[in-house]
């Protein structure tokens, strides 16, 4: 069943990728076109059958809680597009929320 | 200086013991190559040349004192020059992911992978080219350029570690690191006629190695000889506190040398010889499951019922958590920033711009099977149907000790073959899926050459942690036959 437009554009927002009205069609054939594939899934029994999480089952393998050295400030900084006074810059996030 | 390249890695490192060669010679030697070859082959992003140099003096020294002084032999890997593919992290070296958000990006730290290979005193050259977020099957999904097959260069490497496989094809490095989530060591191993491992799941530690599909990415190596892989194993293997998916099980010491084959039983899956396998690759891997029998193993058929499964519940799987593992990618803490300067559209500016379309295609499916209503339907499904993958594989080895197929439908096909069609793209790796979703290890080693010249490979699966196992195997092999010394004339 091929994915609607909306639906793409949809997923896009969640994804937080701004897609071209293109990009919105040929990921849109595309996208439909594995997931038909996937579909065959939907035909196997897995009535009783646990998922996979991880193959080795999943833990938490706990440390003492003792600090131990971590990359300086300038390390963590030096990587950032917009560095300012030792933080990291972004646009103003609480006003004007969409 | 041609004729220090085409030593094998443990040739080299009896050379450097010996004092009849240096590090630095043949860190040079290995530069040289790159200089010489790379304009055609493009398989390395990033050449660190004065810090190879640097690596390689004091592995002189250490070696030199060992000479002098005696004490605890060198490791093989003492000044040996090695690539490391770009989704791996040398701190202070670039790290891209063959992708243009992390442009610039130099990691603050190095993987532990990379970090115990540089303890061993290795030399690392530099970092290859992959597809993108190691997401592909050809290194045509890279930002920076496609690399080139060493044997014919019109022809793909394989992906995603098509750069790594490149580089020890085309002697420029004397091996390799790679990943491998769904087939990204194995299957450019086989491509450029290396021979490549793929590690089992937690079996060397992913700390540093940039994440596309946290229960399945592995760290492993490509190099010229199952016996040139195995102190890059060696060094490699082994909890690492810093990853908690890494085993505590002990590394065994595994001999080579002197290893049999007698009594091994090899099953040889029946839903791997399906319609659409190259005639030449079907005839070299039975030939290859042959040779193996005079070498005294026996071969019996066995089936992995859920094969064709494996496909679609990877592609279900890998995204979603590579949708999970990307979500970091927003230019904020590292890479470049686009848009216009406002929240949130800087997110999808940076994101829609700097992501390829591949890269893309796989967040969105991954965000799709697990948004709220198909969740159940599609992720919650795959990972009941990985279960029963898993289950098939555990069942073929109470009847055999190693699972022989083949790695690839066909040998390299051509640079631009798969066009703007992803699914097909994907049908390239439906024999190397299934030890990723079961978390096993697989080999691929060359056993043989198309009538077009191109390498065809041979793959072994062994049940989780038995590497000893795959590597004796394809050295039993490979003292046999001579496919893996062949060079491409390039």
């Amino acid at each position: 069943m091929p994915l609607s437009i909306e639906t793409v554009r949809h997923i896009a927002r969640l994804a937080r990728l701004q897609l071209t009205p293109s990009e919105e069609r040929r990921y849109a054939s595309q996208l439909s076109a594995v997931l038909d594939y996937a579909a065959r899934l939907q035909q196997v029994d897995t009535s009783g059958i646990s998922p996979t999480a991880s193959v080795l089952g999943l833990s938490a393998p706990l440390r003492p809680d003792e600090p131990r050295p971590s990359p300086s400030r300038e390390q963590i900084l030096a990587n950032a597009p917009h560095p300012e006074g030792g933080m990291f810059r972004v646009p103003r996030v609480l006003e004007g929320e969409p | 200086m041609a004729e220090i390249t085409r030593l094998t890695l443990l040739e080299a490192a009896g050379a450097l013991r010996a004092g009849e060669l240096s590090s630095e010679q043949l860190t040079r030697a290995c530069l040289s190559r790159i200089a010489e070859a790379d304009g055609r082959v493009h398989a390395f992003l990033h050449v660190a040349e004065d810090l190879a140099l640097e690596q390689a003096r004091a592995a002189d020294r250490r070696l030199a004192e060992w000479r002098r002084r005696g004490g605890e032999q060198p490791s093989p890997l003492a000044g040996i020059p090695l690539a490391v593919k770009d989704v791996l992290c040398l701190q202070g070296v670039p790290a891209t992911c063959g992708s243009r958000i992390l442009e610039g990006f130099r990691p603050p730290y190095t993987a532990t992978s990379v970090r115990r290979l540089l303890d061993a005193g290795a030399v690392t050259l530099g970092k290859t080219n992959t597809d993108e977020f190691a997401m592909g099957s050809s290194t045509e999904n890279s930002a920076y350029g496609v690399t080139h097959n060493p044997w014919n260069l019109e022809r793909v490497p394989g992906g995603s570690s098509g750069g790594s496989a490149a580089a020890v094809a085309a002697r420029m490095c004397f091996a390799a690191l790679g990943t491998d989530t769904g087939g990204s060591v194995r299957q450019p191993a086989c491509f450029c006629g290396t021979t490549g491992l793929k590690t089992s799941y937690g079996r060397v530690s992913r700390y540093g190695l940039i994440a596309y599909g946290s229960s399945l990415d592995t760290v492993g190596a490509l190099a010229r000889s199952a016996a040139d892989l195995l102190p890059l194993f060696q060094v490699m293997a082994g909890h690492d506190p810093l990853d908690t998916t890494s085993v505590e099980d002990p590394v065994p010491a595994i001999q080579l040398d002197g290893a049999s084959l007698a009594g091994l039983r090899i099953g040889v899956p029946r839903e791997y010889f399906i319609e659409g396998l190259q005639p030449a690759v079907e005839a070299a891997v039975r030939q290859a499951v042959g040779q193996l029998e005079a070498l005294g193993a026996r071969a019996q058929e066995v089936s992995l019922p859920h094969t064709d499964l494996a496909l679609p519940v990877y592609y279900l799987i890998a995204p979603a958590e590579a949708s999970a593992n990307l979500a970091r990618y927003d230019g904020v803490r590292y890479g470049p920033r686009q848009g216009p300067g406002q929240y949130p559209e800087d997110f999808f500016v940076t994101r829609g711009q700097l992501f390829g379309p591949e890269v893309k295609r796989r967040i969105m499916l991954g965000t799709y099977a697990l948004s709220a209503g198909y969740y159940e339907a599609y992720y919650g499904q795959a990972q009941k149907v990985r279960t029963l993958i898993k289950a098939d594989f555990e069942a073929a080895f109470a009847e055999v000790d190693l699972i022989a197929c083949p790695v690839a439908p066909t040998t390299a096909f051509a640079i631009g073959k798969h066009g703007d069609d992803p699914l097909s793209m994907y049908l390239e790796d439906v024999f190397t899926l299934p030890a990723n979703l079961a978390g096993i290890p697989g080999i691929s080693f060359p056993v043989g050459f198309d009538p077009d010249g191109l390498p065809i490979g041979m793959q072994l699966m062994a049940p989780h942690l038995a590497e000893a196992q795959l590597l004796r195997a394809a050295h039993a092999y490979q003292q046999a036959t001579a496919w893996h010394m062949e060079v491409p004339p390039l």
